[in-house]
């Protein structure tokens, strides 16, 4: 049998040469070192003000790193694996680059949020304020009450949807509709919701009306696709075997639901919820169009325009009046506030999943 | 599901006629109006945005003081382009690193961290979009513009680099990175989940052949899991094309169609547009936005219909089997 | 074309756990072997290793040597990579590529090593292997069809063509039966009837009938208890060992007394 792809063997066939570990500690160094000398040596002449950008310098080294290494790698380790560390460095350059906005993000907004993190931009609106002073209270009363508003609809709406989907609908037409439908609406974009929730409050209230109750509804439609999908992946999570022990002991199926399925799958179903009030409460393009903006506290969700927390940061951001420092001072308070609000949703809804989902095997 | 009759059959048989039952029929009444009531509201989403936006199609274009002289269609292009344009620079961006940082949590980083890693990523998603809007306007802009002055003494024999540079950094690229960072966990997020799910037994295969790891991710991670990246790839992109604040506190807009990349005549996109002119629209000019916003919906749509169109078709070959 | 694997007090660990201890074995070239035993005795770990395959799994190392054609596997700057281009694997669930046609599977591992063949060269391979592996006339006309597309049967013997195009030494085979029907069976035991007079061939099967049908030396493996390692209990020719064993262990396993 002729071997068309043997090559004569040599005497140890599974030995490579692979580089030795030092040394890509000592590329690194040398790629940073070699880097930082070729921004130095690219300053342009006459320019006193030349900085050497450490972002670049770090970019730039990384490049000289990989190239150095696949260079090395291919004369003594071969092609086959030359390519396969230079994957491993670009897959682990993709990741770090990902973190850099991140941490840029997060250090930015706790340096200059701290400025106004005070008492008074927890308890004072921005009623007669021009310039510096006043606060975000009457923003996040807004937020409260609109997000709870729209949680009000939206969880239940959700929630039975969902108990439709996975408990009754299975088979029937109606539910690849409301399937399909809920599919789309995941899609729609914040802004879009805005502009129904004007168009509806337009109809039944008159041109130009932006009220706190249209905001809700905006958040009403983004909120309930999200509850309704981690829901129904939630119910399905729960075994039938389950389901079918609780009928052969003679309870009825809405009972069922109730006192079985609901409770086994309560912990997931409360993260999808957290998550989902995460998700809405940061939202500001459907509440600019829908509840509007307004300096003063608010709270009848029927009556006059109200502020929310990120429309705060919004307009504090994009209308600097006379002072624009006092300006963005509040509006990095109020981006920090919104963070940490976020954060300890989404932390919160991930350690009630880990605390309190039952113990299933898998 | 091959239980469901015999579930129907139990449920039915659990004393009595199940369907009867008053407690029953209140149950899945509810559950069922509420399915329903998805339904009607979706119908009335479109409903009111086709009522609220026809004035402005039908209308004389002269009345409507938004088009400046022209008609809708020829003041909505520029903004269209605008928002393709800049969702699909953000794509362009966040998709090969999206990947990669998929690939490096799923096969390269230790077991015991790698749970650690998807959370930091998925902390980029909580962030709230305004938050976004203001790093990009206040850092990111600022930072990014030495390197467009750069560009446009260097590169500007380029289109996309003809510069003049913007003073202020704040352009459609600036945008389209800010949009692109706002993307990217959530193609990570699913990207990285399609990976751990390829099948340990085709990976095995690979490595028995003797491949390194980056030729078992080639051959097989990356092939199996085509579907499910592409469908990560179109829910970012339905994710860029739709998002208003990033854009809108990033860019310094003129509404012109231009490829160029770092001056500060740049389009805008639909969403930052009606963000910016809606608070003082009044009349006709607002029936306009809201068509926009319908236009921009129609965009929406298509590509997400796309993405589901893509993965059901390569259901055969998915590895499914 | 095969060669000659010396295992020399091999010691297996996941982690602080000895799943395998001490296990000293010669086999010869162009032979067959088979490793029987209970379920959990560490056969499967054991051929694992002779192809570096147990490394898939974090904290698994071995203490010892497998000489292959006398280098050790595992000795300083030894690639597993090399390994395993040369002492190949087939699986008891068969794993053709699904996104690949039947012809990409079979030249999947030529192509890894030798990027550049030319399309007869690769046609002519793919005949061969498939020949070898007995599969060439039930499929030649659907060389491009999904290669998950075809019976269990069929799949297991394209992982086997698979495995031979890249010409390795030794093929070894993990319960290769023991997710096929009957016929398909006996099928890939013709095969390795025919296979052995070119490659060196180690078998793990629970089937001890296989074994008696398949192998001309079998080794029998066993555990003293839940948690305890597994061990090398006897090693003889086929005959000997299911006619008239040495160790009452080994007989009283044979003759279905336990496991």
């Amino acid at each position: 049998m002729t071997n068309l792809y043997s090559a004569p063997r040599p005497v140890n066939t599974f030995k490579g040469v692979t580089l030795p570990t030092y040394f890509f500690s000592v590329t690194a160094v040398a790629a940073v070192i070699l880097s930082w000398l070729l921004f130095t040596v690219l300053r342009p002449t006459g320019d006193e003000e030349y900085e050497i950008n450490i972002a670049l310098v770090a970019m730039v080294g990384i490049i000289i790193f990989a190239l150095l290494v696949f260079v090395a790698s291919l004369r003594v380790e071969g092609r086959r694996k030359a390519i396969d560390r230079l994957a491993g460095i670009l897959v682990t350059t993709a990741f770090l680059i990902a973190l850099t906005p991140l941490v840029s993000l997060i250090l930015t907004v706790v340096t200059k949020g701290v400025i106004r993190f005070d008492a008074d931009f927890f308890t004072l609106s921005m009623r007669n304020v021009v310039g510096e002073g006043g606060g975000a209270a009457h923003a996040m009363v807004g937020t409260l009450i609109m997000t709870l508003a729209a949680s009000a609809v939206s969880v239940p709406i959700g929630l039975l949807t969902s108990i439709y989907l996975v408990e009754y609908g299975s088979g029937k037409r109606l539910t690849k509709w409301i399937t399909f439908f809920v599919d789309v609406m995941t899609g729609i974009p914040s802004i879009v919701a805005g502009l129904f929730a004007y168009s509806l409050f337009e109809i039944l209230l008159g041109p130009g009306t932006r009220v706190g109750i249209s905001g809700s509804a905006a958040l009403t439609v983004l909120m309930i696709p999200i509850v309704v999908r981690s829901s129904e992946e939630m119910l399905r999570l729960v075994p039938n075997e389950l389901r079918e022990a609780s009928y052969a002991l003679g309870v009825p199926k809405w009972l069922t639901i109730l006192k079985v399925v609901l409770p086994t799958s309560i912990a997931g179903i409360t993260t999808g919820i957290m998550l989902a009030i995460a998700r809405v409460i940061g939202e500001t393009a459907p509440l600019l169009i829908a509840a509007g903006f307004s300096n003063d506290f608010n709270f009848n969700l029927f009556q006059d325009r109200m502020q929310s927390l990120p429309n705060f940061v919004y307009y504090s951001y994009v209308a600097q009046g006379s002072n624009p420092e006092a300006y963005l001072d509040r509006a990095w308070a109020g981006a920090l506030t919104l963070i940490l609000i976020v954060m300890v949703l989404n932390l919160g809804a991930r350690l009630i999943a880990h605390i309190f989902a039952p113990k299933m095997s898998r | 599901m091959a239980d469901e009759p015999a579930e129907r059959a139990l449920a039915r048989t659990a004393g009595g006629r199940a369907s009867e039952r008053p407690g029953d029929r209140i149950f899945s009444g509810s559950a069922r109006s509420a399915g329903t009531f998805i339904l009607v509201m979706l119908a009335a989403v479109s409903a009111f945005l086709l009522v609220e936006g026809f004035p402005a199609l039908a209308a004389d274009p002269s009345e409507v003081g938004l088009f400046d002289g022209e008609n809708f269609w020829q003041w909505v292009f520029p903004l269209v382009f605008g928002t393709l344009w800049a969702a699909a620079l953000a794509l362009l961006m966040a998709f090969p690193l999206a990947i990669g940082i998929a690939l490096f949590i799923s096969h390269y980083a230790p077991r015991r961290i790698a749970t650690t890693l998807g959370y930091v990523v998925d902390l980029l998603a909580a962030v709230p979009s305004v938050v976004y809007g203001l790093w990009g306007g206040a850092v990111l802009a600022p930072a990014l513009q030495p390197s467009y002055t750069w560009l446009a003494e260097n590169l500007s024999f380029i289109p996309f680099f003809e510069g003049p540079a913007s003073g202020t950094g704040r352009t459609i690229l600036t945008a389209a990175v800010v949009l692109g960072v706002m993307v990217l966990p959530i193609i990570t997020a699913v990207s990285r989940e399609v990976f751990l799910q390829t099948p340990v037994l085709y990976e095995e295969a690979s490595l028995a052949l003797g491949s390194t790891r980056w030729e078992m991710i080639r051959t097989v991670v990356l092939p199996v899991g085509r579907g499910g990246i592409i469908s990560a790839a179109m829910l970012g992109l339905g994710r860029a094309l739709g998002e208003t604040l990033a854009v809108a506190m990033v860019l310094s807009a003129t509404g012109v169609i231009t490829v160029n990349l770092i001056s500060s005549v740049n389009p805008s996109t639909i969403a930052a547009n009606v963000a910016l002119s809606f608070p003082e629209a009044y009349g006709l000019n607002v029936n306009a936005l809201i068509a926009s916003g319908l236009i921009l919906f129609a965009i929406t749509l298509v590509v997400n219909s796309i993405a589901r169109w893509i993965v059901n078709r390569r259901a055969d070959f998915s590895g499914a089997n | 074309m095969s060669m000659r694997i010396e295992i020399k007090d091999l010691n297996v660990y996941y982690g602080k756990f000895r799943a395998v201890e001490g296990v000293t074995m010669d086999i010869a070239p162009r032979s067959v072997t088979a490793f029987i035993g209970p379920s959990g005795c560490g056969k499967s770990t054991l051929i694992r290793t002779l192809n570096r395959m147990h490394e898939v799994i974090p904290g698994a190392y071995v203490e010892g040597q497998v000489l292959v054609d006398g280098n050790d596997l595992y000795g300083d700057d030894v690639d597993p990579v090399l390994v395993r281009r040369q002492v190949g694997m087939v699986f008891q669930r068969p794993n053709p590529f699904p996104t690949m046609s039947i012809r990409d599977n079979v030249l999947a591992g030529v192509k890894l090593n030798n990027r550049r063949i030319s399309k007869s060269d690769a046609d002519d391979l793919v005949e061969k292997s498939l020949r070898g592996a007995n599969l060439w006339e039930e499929v030649k006309d659907r060389l491009d069809k999904p290669g998950s597309g075809i019976s269990g049967g069929q799949q297991q013997r394209l992982c086997i063509a698979r495995a031979i195009a890249v010409e390795p030494e030794v093929i070894l085979m993990d319960e290769p039966c023991s997710a096929l029907d009957p016929i398909s069976t006996l099928a890939i035991e013709d095969l390795i009837e025919e296979l052995k007079s070119d490659y060196t061939i180690v078998i793990v099967t629970h089937n001890m009938q296989q074994a008696s049908r398949v192998s001309d030396m079998t080794a029998f493996f066993n555990i003293a208890g839940t948690g305890m390692p597994g061990k090398l209990i006897e090693y003889d020719t086929t005959e000997k060992m299911f006619s008239n064993p040495s160790v009452k262990a080994t007989e009283d396993y044979v003759s279905g007394k336990f496991g």
